[in-house]
């Protein structure tokens, strides 16, 4: 098996807010992040898949393939938008990187022909990034 | 309950020498090489940590970066941010490598009490970079 890594890269605005809690409360946990104007990043995407190599092609997935459908059900969702506003999966969670590579798995999940999702990870900074296995 | 990994780096510069008193002033050399200059020299090290658990519904979080860079800024940067590793307690008895290094880091942040601590990764330079895991057991993270 192999494993194959595509970068993408999307900007986006968000802020951190749990809409059960009181101003105080959001703001003593989340502090600046709750600033309900928002904020942006720009996102640096990684995500990597699982497969076998076909012995025709070499290859394990086509790359450009798997660049259309990160672009078509990530990028085009989310670059120059704002997460919390504009992203149906974030009206009721909170768009952190953490929940942000969940809900990537989620929307790229059974969508790769002939590979397997492994790995999506989410640099929120450079100095900073989410990962997830599809663990429950 | 989803599992996720937060990995987190932090920037720290400090001077070392590589040196074991068990080894002569020739085996220290022929094995440590210019590494062995007795006056030292010094890196730019990235110490990046990795906590894996459950996201938090509330919070969305696996733990809450405010108090993971405090307990880092308390923990890590105070204690060996632009300091000679070889002049510090936790390299009093063993050599400054930063295969130590990663060790003893991975020691400091296992105590971290809100997130379970996943793997250590140390780039000593752009080229070299070290990891340490309990047991090894999981590449995730």
């Amino acid at each position: 098996m192999i494993l194959l890594t595509r970068k993408a890269e999307f900007s986006s605005a968000h802020f951190y807010w749990n809409d059960s809690w009181s101003k105080e409360e959001n703001e003593r946990v989340f502090g600046k992040c709750a600033n309900r104007n928002g904020h942006g990043h720009n996102y640096t995407l990684e995500v990597t898949v699982a497969g076998e190599v076909d012995p025709v092609s070499g290859f394990v997935v086509d790359l450009k393939q798997l660049k259309d459908i990160l672009e078509r059900e990530v990028v085009s969702v989310y670059d120059h938008r704002h997460l919390n506003l504009e992203v149906p999966e974030f009206a009721t969670r909170v768009p952190t990187t953490e929940n942000i590579a969940i809900a990537i798995w989620e929307r790229l999940d059974g969508k790769i022909p002939n590979a397997k999702l492994h790995r999506v990870r989410v640099y929120e900074m450079p100095d900073l990034f989410a990962d997830y296995y599809g663990e429950r | 309950m989803a599992t996720a990994y937060l990995s987190r780096r932090y920037h720290l510069s400090a001077s070392h020498r590589l040196h074991s008193d068990a080894y002569t002033a020739e085996q220290n050399r022929a094995t440590y090489g210019k590494c062995n200059n007795p006056h030292g020299h010094g890196h730019n090290y990235i110490v990046e940590v990795t906590f894996g658990g459950p996201v938090d519904e509330a919070t969305g979080m696996v733990c809450d970066l405010g108090e993971l860079d405090a307990f880092a800024r308390t923990n890590l940067l105070e204690r060996f941010d632009a300091m000679n590793l070889n002049t510090l307690d936790a390299f009093r008895d063993v050599v400054s490598t930063t295969e130590n290094f990663t060790m003893e880091v991975h020691r400091i942040f296992a105590a971290f009490p809100s997130a379970r601590l996943a793997r250590v990764k140390i780039e000593e330079t752009s080229n070299n970079s070290f990891e340490y895991a309990d047991r090894m057991q999981s590449q995730k993270g």
